[in-house]
């Protein structure tokens, strides 16, 4: 049995989630094909992090954009998700981090975000809990954290309720033109959107797109136990790492009052058992900015995979050798945050409107040398 | 078996050496341990450091599970229960 419907999405985490809204908010009503439940991929398994980035002028573009469309969907709904206006602290533990911070905060300013740097003093002041003697912070303000397992039900029964159609359950096993065959059939359209994250490339092999493994530890509750996101300031030398394993300092208060502990990524297929050794290396880690986070009881530590590109940017566009097929994959850590930029970035490509942001740093055939 | 003082909330108690916090809470009338987050009275329940549910801050250290840890002489113990 063949259905045919508007559009297609395969994958229904939070970049599917996104797609599906504003394809149905220009008009379009797409199926979206989950393969297990809706968010239950990577989108559950990070830190729920909205954050401005400024490693590219592009990922600057795409997550500054995205945070504004988050900030209006969470001036109305953000309680629905958990949002807490946390802001993140970027830390510089010694001497000779400080002109980088200096360098982040001129790029931020450049590009009219606020944000505002600490001394020393300021930085225990803002977070008691990191040890003395780091050489001072950055603080972003307008950064949010979230509950993305709450956004992501929210974003798809808002694209229900404008005509979107999920089916969870439902792993799609090959993409052919304008076809996607399914364990349960096959489904036709004039228009395909993969975003099922690093599992995209099971579907589009020459895609290149790997999953980069990570950690997280979550911990017991302890009220007011930090504040901010709290990163290092070496947090994207270890993120853009393609090679071996790498650790950063990175905590986010909790909601619940529970302190989540990151980060690690490592290159490992789908092995999605934790590494001991390499959440010890993590936590340690952590330990070394917030000493006294040795003495709280952890509850769970799980795993979860980013969908890496080589360039560290995702794909947002049509995918040229196979007709009708669009591609919103590949955003590594950054798919909380950039998720709703992207859906209207590629929603606003595929019926032809002139889309916000420019999008040819995020165009997928920029892996095969075209346009 | 020799007696030893310990604070609970604040007040001092006698208790039997050896005995667990949890023992020397129930001993003094003591049943809630603690709230969950919605609010409700927690206490012992498995008594082998299985459950959790007994947790309490000792010595300011919060989550310690009373069934586990042996009293010590001028502990300090707060319960929210």
């Amino acid at each position: 049995m063949t259905l045919r419907h508007d559009a297609l999405i395969v994958g229904g985490g939070i970049v599917g989630a996104a797609c599906a809204l504003y394809l149905a908010r220009r008009g379009l009503r797409p199926l979206v094909l989950e393969a297990d439940f809706v968010g239950s991929g990577a989108t559950s398994a990070g830190m729920g992090h909205l954050t401005v980035m400024d490693d590219s002028p592009a990922q600057f573009a795409l997550s500054s954009h995205s945070c504004s469309l988050w900030s209006d969907l969470g001036d109305q709904h953000g309680e629905l998700w958990e949002e807490d206006p946390c802001g993140t602290l970027w830390v510089a533990a010694e001497e000779e981090e400080l002109p980088l911070l200096a360098s982040k905060a001129a790029f931020y300013r450049e590009r009219g975000l606020e944000v505002e740097e600490l001394s020393a003093a300021d930085l225990a002041k803002a977070e008691p809990e990191l040890r003395p003697g780091l050489s001072g912070g950055l603080l972003v303000p307008g950064d949010r954290v979230i509950y993305a397992p709450k956004a992501v039900r929210w974003l798809m029964e808002e694209a229900v309720a404008l005509g979107a159609e999920v089916k969870e359950g439902s792993n799609v096993l090959s993409l052919e033109d304008r076809t996607a065959v399914c364990d349960s059939g096959s489904f036709e359209a004039d228009v395909i959107v993969l975003a099922a994250g690093a599992q995209s490339a099971r579907l589009l092999p020459s895609l290149p797109l790997e999953p980069r493994k990570g950690h997280l530890v979550i911990t017991d509750r302890y009220p007011g136990f930090c504040r901010h996101q709290v990163l290092e300031l070496g947090y994207l030398k270890s993120a853009h790492q393609m090679s071996g394993q790498s650790v950063a300092f990175n905590v986010q208060p909790r909601a619940t009052e529970q302190v989540l502990i990151g980060s690690s990524r490592e290159l490992v297929g789908w092995d999605k058992s934790v590494n001991r050794g390499l959440v010890h290396a993590m936590v340690e880690r952590a330990i070394e900015y917030m000493p006294r986070l040795a003495e709280l009881s952890v509850l769970r530590t799980w795993t979860g995979f980013r969908p890496a590109s080589r360039d560290n940017l995702p794909f947002i566009g049509r995918w040229e050798p196979i007709d009708g097929l669009w591609i919103a994959a590949g955003h590594e850590g950054l798919g909380i945050t950039t998720s709703l930029a992207t859906g209207e970035l590629l929603a606003d490509l595929i019926v032809a409107r002139q889309p916000t942001l420019d999008p040819s740093p995020f165009d997928p055939m920029r892996v095969v040398g075209g346009s | 078996m020799g007696k030893i003082a310990i604070r609970i909330d604040g007040r001092r108690v006698q208790t039997d050496e050896g005995n667990t916090v949890a023992a020397a809470l129930i001993n003094e009338g003591v049943w809630g341990f603690r709230r969950s987050p919605q609010g409700e009275s927690r206490g012992p329940l498995c008594a082998m450091g299985i459950c959790f549910e007994c947790r309490v801050t000792i010595d300011g250290e919060a989550h310690r599970r009373a069934c586990m840890e042996i009293c010590r002489a001028e502990m300090e113990v707060a319960t929210d229960g």
